[in-house]
Formats: structure tokens, C-alpha cells, sequence
């Protein structure tokens, strides 16, 4: 490939994103050397889960959404039952609400720990993929597969199965675990917790690229712990409200280049939501040991490089096996696996923290609580925009490097999100004009 | 000898996608005592679990666009690179292909791991094979049984062994 020259006009394209999760693809188009587009491209097909909710009972919704994705099925399952309980004025409390967060770690520990081992280490250890990298660090792969493991053998005890788990309700879950399937969990959750501080060491030792940016960060705010399930929606730029405004305060609207729908700010701002998101805005809350491996990262207060996204998701890693570890210490046996919720005509809230961000549900319900409207929002497709706007800050300066070094960069870039594009894809409302 | 061990892959619910698994359905009661037979939904972490301590490993899974339906592919994954994409493509669960390779990194492949393709021709929602593949199972079922029986490499059955009358 030849250097290009500064005055020619230039198309960049990755056809197909690897080591993220779904289809996507990214063009860039640059003339005499400016930037002159940057479009992330989702085309996965539109997947119509909020036109299928329509009709079916409230109590059906968290198994139909788990299938939007089987690497984040909690988050799913968790934010259609904080709408439908939102609705029903129903709180769950106690050890059901313990265990609900215990499920949460799990998938926090599986899909982060498959994400700094397999898909992002990688990327700074100069390896094209896992398996390569495999060849010369087996023990970091070996590691991040069993952190995977660990993760899912938590999911498995609280859901059923770790993919699209089956054993979650409203207002609980259908059968309980024992205390022998709970205390099974503890020396696999002590080992990763050490394994997942060792990690954060090997990570303090990598280079980042330098690059900072000044974010909105969004992301749930509880006052006494780090966020899963509950929260106000909180961004450092101001945002501070409960759930159920968040149509207020951020929107969806339709780009041409993508599937998957955009979100903004009020003021028209594209927002991140996420790792770096959760920890700027809550890191105080983290656990007593995911705060010295942050401190051991020089994390500070904020992250504004979203190459360190990897530090924040090992610590995010030591929380999760804390906090799990914490919860299998002390909760108690429920009384019922289920509270009631029994649901009412009316408009129920949910958001909870999905490894890659906050995941909101919306759900309208008539008085026979079957479902009349859905509204789903993914974080990657709320990412998107900051993606994009990350990659032509990045770009900046680049342009005359050759295409495959930019090429590089690029899916690099996209990857500290994590983006999870076959769950960004939904379908909102369709609009023909016609002449 | 440590054990062997047979792993259906697959999707019972993507017609001739539950071909691997129905390989593994056609073998319980009927292959030698010790052998594990495992069923798996084709997630490479899973896999590599699952084989991992085998002495010898025999995995089932559909392929397609591989020939006309119902043919079967015998890979020697010990000693071969499976050609990648088998299984499926995204990269949070990654396949049976990568599956085999990262094992092969880390050391941990079986001495003997013998993939048996069957190539579908259905993919889409619902039970139920072809009759093609349905027929290639129960051929694919006979084979894994001959060469768990008769396990020194190079004295393997000829390919397109016939089936059990």
C-alpha cells in the first residue's frame, strides 16, 4: 500500500468489526486530509422485541427480553422486572434483593472477564487475537476463561443455566437456590477475586495510548452501593433524576447509516455510559479491595481515557467477587422465592447496569396487565454517538497514516467499549413519508 | 486409558442444527461403559471444558454449505487446524473452531479430538431433522462406537462405513 498523500480523497473501510459482539462496520471518509465522516455502522437486522412485547402479559416480559442477548440476559431480565414492579409499587427487599444482586456479579464477572483477557489484552499486547496471544501468555487466557467460568456458575446456581436464564421473575425468582448451591460458589468467587487483583497488576504494566476526552458520563447512582439494579440516573454534566424521567432527559432519534437507533442529551450531546460512567460517579462505593486495585491503576476520581476502560472493568471485576462473596456471607434463607406484583394500568420505569451500561425498559400496561407499548434502550446504541465522536478526536492529526495502522486503531478504539451491537438493534417506530 | 468422551453440539430447536446432539441421543445406552457422553450449545469455553482431561474426545456438530445435505466430514483436530467459522461466528462465544486452536495453545487438546461434521440443510426455527441428516446421524452415531472400539490411530474405519443392519 502506498503513503497516501494529503490532498486526495480517502475511504477507510472496516466491513467487519471483530471481537465485538454482532455486525457492525465503521467508514470513514477524509478529503485533503480533513475528516470528513465517521459512521459506525450497525446493521444487524432490527430485531422488533419491543413490537413483539405488545400484547403479552408484564410477567412474561423478563424471558422474552433475556433473549435479546445471551451475554447480558440479567440485564434484561433485571431492568423488565424493576419496570414491572416500578408499576406495581412492589419493592423487593431482603435476601431476594441479595440474590438478585449475587446474579448481577455473576454476569459482571463473565462478560467483563472474557472482555480484558480474550478481547482487549489483545489489543495491548500486540496480538491479533486470543489464540495468539494464547501461544505466549497462556496463563492470562487461562485465567480470563476461568473468570468466565466463575461467573457463569453463578448465574447458573441463581438462573438455571448461564445463557438466557430461565429462573427469574417478577419479584423474584421461581425456585431458590439451597445454602449448599450458594456455598459451592465461594471458593471459585475466593479464587477469582485474587486472580482478578493479580490481573490488575499484569494491567497496571501495559501503556496506554495518551488520549483524554471530556465525557458525559451517565450511569445509575445509588447513596449506599456500587450500582446494579437501582439508582437515580446521574451524569456528571448535571443530569440527576429519578428512572422514570429518562425520556426527559436523554432521546432516541433515527440515523441513516445505522440500524440501531442514536441517543443525545437534552442539549444534544452524545453520552457514555459504562465503566468509565459507573466510576466516575460512584467509585467511592466501591469495595474495600476494588478500591486499592483502582488505586494501584492511579485511577483517581475519574477516567477520561477510554483506553483505561480495561482498569476500571478489572476493578469492576474485584468488586463483583467482592460484593458476591459479601452476599453469600451473609444472607439469609427468604420466606418465598417471590414477593406478588400484581400489575395495574400504567406506565412502569426500569434501568439497570448492564456490564456495558445502563439498559432502560419502559413498559405501558393496560389494566388486564398485558403489555400495550415496550421501550428498550441498549447501551452500546446509546454509546454509539461517543464512539463515533471518540474516533474523530482519535483520528485527528492520523489521517495521512496508512490505512491499515488507522484500521487498527479504529477497531481498537470501538473495542474499549465493549459494544455489544447485536443488542444495540431495536426498532422503534416506523415513518413513511410519502409524496 | 483416561476416558473418552462424546460432545453433541447444537441447537434442538434449529432443525438439523441438533444434529451433534442428536448423535450424542442416538449413543446413550449403547456406547461402552466410561464413556461420558456431554451435549453442548457449541460455547467455546464449554467445549473446551468438556474435553479438557479426555484422552480422546469424539465431537458431533452440524456444518453447512460444506457438500450436499446429510454428508459427513471427519476432522482429526489433534493433528489438523479445523477450517475457522465452524460454528458460530461471534466473538463473546466463540466457536468450536477456535475452541479447538485456543486448546491447542494452551495445551490442553486431547491426544485424539475427531470432529464428525454433518452438513444441514434447515437452519431455520423448529424441531426436527432431515431425513438426510436424520440418516447421516445415525451413520455418524455407528462410527464414533467403531473407533471407540477400535482406538489405535491408522487402523481407523474407511470413510462412508455403511450403516448398521
Amino acid at each position: 500500500m502506498s503513503e497516501p498523500t494529503s490532498g486526495e480523497s480517502r475511504r477507510i473501510s472496516v466491513d467487519l468489526l471483530t471481537r465485538v459482539e454482532g455486525a457492525g462496520a465503521l467508514t470513514l471518509r477524509s478529503r485533503g486530509g480533513e475528516l470528513e465522516s465517521c459512521e459506525l455502522r450497525i446493521f444487524e437486522p432490527p430485531r422488533f422485541f419491543e413490537a413483539l412485547l405488545a400484547g403479552r402479559h408484564g410477567s412474561e416480559a423478563p424471558d422474552i427480553t433475556a433473549r435479546i442477548c445471551g451475554i447480558c440476559p440479567v440485564a434484561y431480565q433485571m431492568s423488565a422486572c424493576h419496570a414491572m414492579e416500578n408499576l406495581a409499587g412492589v419493592r423487593v427487599d431482603g435476601p431476594l434483593r441479595d440474590l438478585r444482586r449475587l446474579l448481577y456479579c455473576g454476569e459482571w464477572i463473565e462478560s467483563h472477564g472474557l472482555h480484558v483477557g480474550m478481547l482487549q489484552l489483545p489489543d495491548f499486547l500486540g496480538y491479533p487475537d486470543a489464540i495468539a496471544m494464547a501461544r505466549d501468555h497462556p496463563e492470562l487466557v487461562r485465567t480470563a476463561l476461568r473468570l468466565k467460568q466463575t461467573g457463569n456458575r453463578v448465574m447458573r446456581t441463581l438462573g438455571g443455566r448461564e445463557i438466557h436464564p430461565v429462573n427469574v421473575r417478577l419479584g423474584g425468582f421461581y425456585r431458590l437456590p439451597t445454602r449448599a448451591d450458594l456455598d459451592a460458589l465461594v471458593p471459585g468467587l475466593e479464587w477469582a477475586l485474587e486472580a482478578a487483583r493479580e490481573l490488575g497488576e499484569r494491567i497496571a504494566k501495559l501503556e496506554f495510548p495518551d488520549f483524554h476526552q471530556d465525557y458525559e458520563l451517565v450511569a445509575l447512582v445509588h447513596p449506599d452501593e456500587y450500582p446494579f439494579n437501582e439508582g437515580r440516573l446521574v451524569s456528571t454534566a448535571g443530569i440527576d433524576v429519578p428512572v422514570s424521567r429518562y425520556d426527559q432527559v436523554l432521546t432516541e432519534h433515527q440515523s441513516p447509516h445505522s440500524t440501531a437507533l442514536h441517543t443525545a442529551s437534552a442539549r444534544g450531546d452524545p453520552v457514555l455510559m459504562g465503566p468509565l460512567a459507573r466510576y466516575a460517579l460512584n467509585h467511592d462505593r466501591l469495595t474495600p479491595l476494588a478500591h486499592e486495585t483502582a488505586a494501584r491503576l492511579g485511577l483517581g476520581d475519574a477516567v477520561d481515557n477510554p483506553f483505561r476502560a480495561i482498569c476500571v472493568r478489572i476493578v469492576e471485576i474485584v468488586f463483583a467477587c467482592e460484593e458476591a462473596l459479601r452476599i453469600l456471607r451473609r444472607t439469609g434463607s427468604a420466606d418465598a422465592p417471590a414477593v406478588p406484583v400484581p400489575l395495574r394500568a400504567g406506565t412502569g420505569y426500569g434501568a439497570t447496569e448492564a456490564p456495558r451500561g445502563l439498559c432502560y425498559h419502559r413498559y405501558r400496561v393496560d389494566a388486564d396487565g398485558l403489555i400495550t407499548a415496550a421501550k428498550i434502550v441498549a447501551p452500546t446504541s446509546v454509546n454509539q454517538a461517543r464512539i463515533e465522536a471518540d474516533l474523530r478526536a482519535l483520528l485527528a492529526g492520523k489521517l495521512s497514516r496508512p490505512d491499515d495502522e488507522l484500521r487498527f486503531l479504529c477497531e481498537r478504539a470501538i473495542r474499549n467499549y465493549d459494544p455489544c451491537i447485536s443488542c444495540a438493534t431495536h426498532f422503534l417506530d416506523l415513518r413513511v413519508e410519502r409524496a | 486409558m483416561r476416558g473418552v468422551r462424546v460432545i453433541g453440539v447444537g441447537n434442538a430447536a434449529r432443525a438439523d442444527d441438533g444434529a451433534g446432539l442428536a448423535v450424542a441421543a442416538a449413543l446413550q445406552g449403547r456406547a461402552p461403559p466410561g464413556v461420558e457422553i456431554l451435549c453442548s450449545d457449541g460455547d467455546g469455553t464449554e467445549l473446551m471444558q468438556m474435553w479438557t482431561g479426555a484422552g480422546r474426545a469424539f465431537v458431533a456438530d452440524a456444518v453447512r454449505g460444506a457438500g450436499r445435505p446429510g454428508r459427513i466430514h471427519r476432522l482429526a483436530a489433534a493433528s489438523s487446524r479445523l477450517p475457522a467459522g465452524l460454528g458460530p461466528s461471534s466473538s463473546h462465544q466463540f466457536g468450536l473452531a477456535e475452541a479447538v486452536e485456543l486448546a491447542r495453545a494452551l495445551g490442553t487438546l486431547p491426544a485424539e479430538l475427531i470432529v464428525f461434521g454433518i452438513v444441514g440443510s434447515r437452519f431455520a426455527s423448529g424441531e426436527g431433522l432431515s431425513p438426510e441428516v436424520e440418516a447421516a446421524v445415525q451413520r455418524v452415531a455407528w462410527r464414533v462406537l467403531a473407533e471407540i472400539r477400535n482406538p489405535p490411530p491408522g487402523r481407523r474405519p474407511r470413510r462412508g462405513g455403511r450403516r448398521p443392519s
